[in-house]
């Protein structure tokens, strides 16, 4: 598996799969899972983002979600974005059909 | 075809009861997702990273149009409408939902297919020639003994935690369609002098990070105590392969730390014991039984020529080069073996929608003797149509979006799912062949170019074959950003190699220009009647180099 989080990385968020169906998740700032990217919480500092990692990890979260992991952010013009190619995807959905996943949902 | 008698049903069945079990148990809470997975990929359940993904089995890439139309209502019902064939001649499925895999399994085992050995560290589905017998000069129809290694390795309870996975295939034919040397054991349907069967048996064959061509272990194995023979070579593997370090835990890291000589001397000695027992020695009433499933079709007896099939091409261009491209001759007169391309310029390497499945499984019923192919090059096969009907067949094709007259050219590659899918991607496949077959659209320059393998895989682990592509592509990851690497000169066919790196790495915006400037290379020193592969293999790689690292 390709490398997540990038050493020096200022911003973080967390991610997992969902088990029922392995749709894409992200953690929120209400401990809540969303499908949605942007409804993610961001971590600034390695600190916080071990705090917001320790957070998804309950043993009852189990139930919904499939191994979380922290990875890298960045902020663009007030906005966050993946930093990799590979949570891009993830976030969006196979680039190379564009009638499925997330950005069909959007209507994007 | 083979038909499922009242044990593989009743294996089936229970099988899928049972994965129901576990699969309520974990959505429930009452086991955890580290005891659950191991037992999810012992049914083709991986979870990739948009969705789960099932791999369905098609034991040597025969279908019948039936089980080929519930791929389709699968594909329908429980997925988006669409399916990938891969390098393995299996089919996945990309979007299944985890709650409703064990009803998708039932409705599979009505028409005799599962998702058995299509995953984890026992022996895989096993693959064979998508020619079975249709192409002239087999020795035998190697179904019937992949029919037989799929019987005795099934649920094989000594082999069901090997040190890791491994991959059998055969050939019937000197001209290998199957990759038989790239796999863990790779066997050749062999006659010897008294007219008796018989097998070459290749070991340690391999691709992903440390790629070898399998040794060849023994001339010829006779037809009765070739089990005994896989089944020594299994011995001595699941004794002896590492399981330490899951990089080196495949057979071709032992035969190659072993020796071949070694490695020889270890499989006769536990072959000597098992052949002796008599235990696994196979029936002549039972190899007669599964032979009997793969009798030749009722072929009726034409001329050689067909007049209005020689019309066709005459009237309409597109058909004479599709016919040119994927028709190739059928040992029966009268007869062809169809190509069906599923490489579109611009389309995903291997995908078929439902619809698509469903006219394939149609034509293979009206037109083919019910019967369709998978091939290890993710396109698909009607085995045994009639001269006289091969326009009717393009006709339906073309409708189909199914009619692209590519076979072996440059645009028909091979690419895995890649970053777009896979969770242990390091970059994308599928986008950069969609751009290779839309540089390379116009099929005159393609026929100009003649038969070129192209073979993409987004990481290390080679899924995509990239080590035996005429030309291999490797996706890197760079600090989160994808690179392709080049490498020439392999090849997956009878004269196997493994393809060397040209040298660093391209970006994705300069990679296609890369691969124009290695075909144009090609062109430009070629001589009358090479192949790409000819010319590499004449000239070395330097030509290459010069022209793609020129500053």
């Amino acid at each position: 598996m390709a490398q997540h989080a990038a050493k020096g990385a200022r911003f973080q968020a967390v991610t997992a799969n969902r088990l029922s169906d392995g749709e894409v998740v992200y953690l929120t700032d209400a401990h809540q899972w969303t499908e949605i990217f942007a409804e993610a919480a961001i971590a600034d500092g390695a600190e916080a983002a071990e705090a917001l990692l320790a957070s998804a990890m309950p043993s009852d979260f189990e139930l919904h979600v499939l191994e979380p992991y922290l990875f890298e952010v960045l902020e663009d013009a007030g906005a966050y974005k993946p930093a990799s190619v590979r949570e891009t995807i993830r976030a969006a959905g196979p680039t190379v059909r564009l009638d499925l996943g997330k950005q069909a949902e959007a209507g994007a | 075809m083979y038909r499922y008698d009242e044990f593989d049903h009743q294996l089936v069945a229970d099988r899928v009861a049972q994965f129901r079990g576990q699969v309520e148990r974990r959505v429930a809470g009452e086991i955890t997702e580290d005891a659950f997975k191991p037992l999810r990929l012992m049914n083709g359940v991986y979870l990739q990273l948009h969705a789960y993904m099932l791999r369905v089995a098609i034991p040597y890439g025969t279908l019948s149009s039936k089980q080929m139309h519930k791929l389709a209502d699968i594909a329908r019902k429980y997925d988006r409408g669409y399916g990938h064939f891969t390098t393995r001649q299996n089919i996945q499925y990309n979007w299944p939902a985890l709650d409703r895999i064990p009803d998708l399994l039932e409705e599979l085992a009505e028409v005799e297919m599962h998702a058995i050995q299509t995953s984890g560290n026992c022996i895989r589905n096993v693959t064979s020639d998508q020619y079975a017998a249709a192409i002239a000069g087999e020795v035998e129809d190697p179904r019937i003994i992949s029919e037989i290694i799929r019987q005795w390795s099934t649920f094989h309870p000594e082999f069901t935690y090997l040190p890791r996975k491994f991959k059998i295939a055969v050939t019937g034919h000197d001209n290998d369609r199957a990759a038989i040397k790239l796999h863990d054991i790779g066997l050749v349907v062999k006659k010897n002098d008294a007219g008796d069967i018989g097998y070459e048996v290749h070991v340690g064959g391999g691709q992903g990070r440390t790629p070898f061509i399998a040794k060849k272990m023994a001339d010829f194995v006779p037809k009765e105590s070739l089990l005994a023979y896989l089944e020594a070579v299994m011995r001595v593997y699941n004794m002896l392969g590492r399981r330490d370090n899951s990089y080196k835990a495949r057979i071709k890291i032992l035969v190659h730390e072993t020796g071949e000589a070694e490695m020889r001397r270890l499989i006769e000695e536990e072959f000597a014991k098992v052949d002796a027992s008599k235990m696994l020695a196979v029936p002549q009433e039972e190899i007669e039984r599964i032979s009997a499933y793969f009798a030749a079709p009722a072929f009726e007896t034409l001329p050689a020529e067909s007049a209005g099939f020689e019309a066709a091409k005459a009237e309409d261009a597109d058909f004479a080069r599709w016919v040119r491209a994927n028709l190739v001759a059928h040992k029966q007169d009268g007869y062809g073996i169809v190509n069906i391309s599923l490489k579109p310029i611009g389309g995903v390497p291997g995908d078929a929608t439902d619809v698509q499945m469903d006219a394939v499984a149609e034509l293979a019923a009206q037109y083919s003797f019910d019967e369709v192919r998978v091939t290890h090059e993710q396109n698909l096969v009607l085995p045994h149509v009639k001269l006289d009907d091969v326009k009717a067949v393009y006709d339906v094709l073309a409708t189909q979006g199914l009619a692209t007259a590519n076979l072996g050219l440059i645009s028909d590659a091979i690419a895995c799912p890649g970053l777009d899918y896979c969770n242990l991607a390091n970059a994308r496949s599928i986008p950069l062949a969609q751009e290779i077959s839309e540089r390379f659209a116009d099929l005159d320059r393609q026929y100009d170019i003649g038969e070129l393998k192209v073979k993409i895989s987004g990481c290390i682990n080679a899924c995509g074959h990239h080590h035996v592509g005429h030309i291999g592509i490797l996706g890197v990851d760079k600090k989160g950003t994808e690179f392709y690497q080049i490498s020439l000169g392999g090849a997956a066919d009878e004269n196997a190699s493994i393809g060397q790196i040209t040298g660093r790495a391209f970006t994705e915006e300069t990679i296609v220009d890369a691969i124009e400037t290695v075909v144009t290379t090609y062109t430009d020193e070629r001589q009358d009647g090479e192949r790409f592969i000819d010319t590499f293999n004449r000239i070395g790689m330097q030509p290459f180099k010069e022209r793609l690292y020129a500053e």
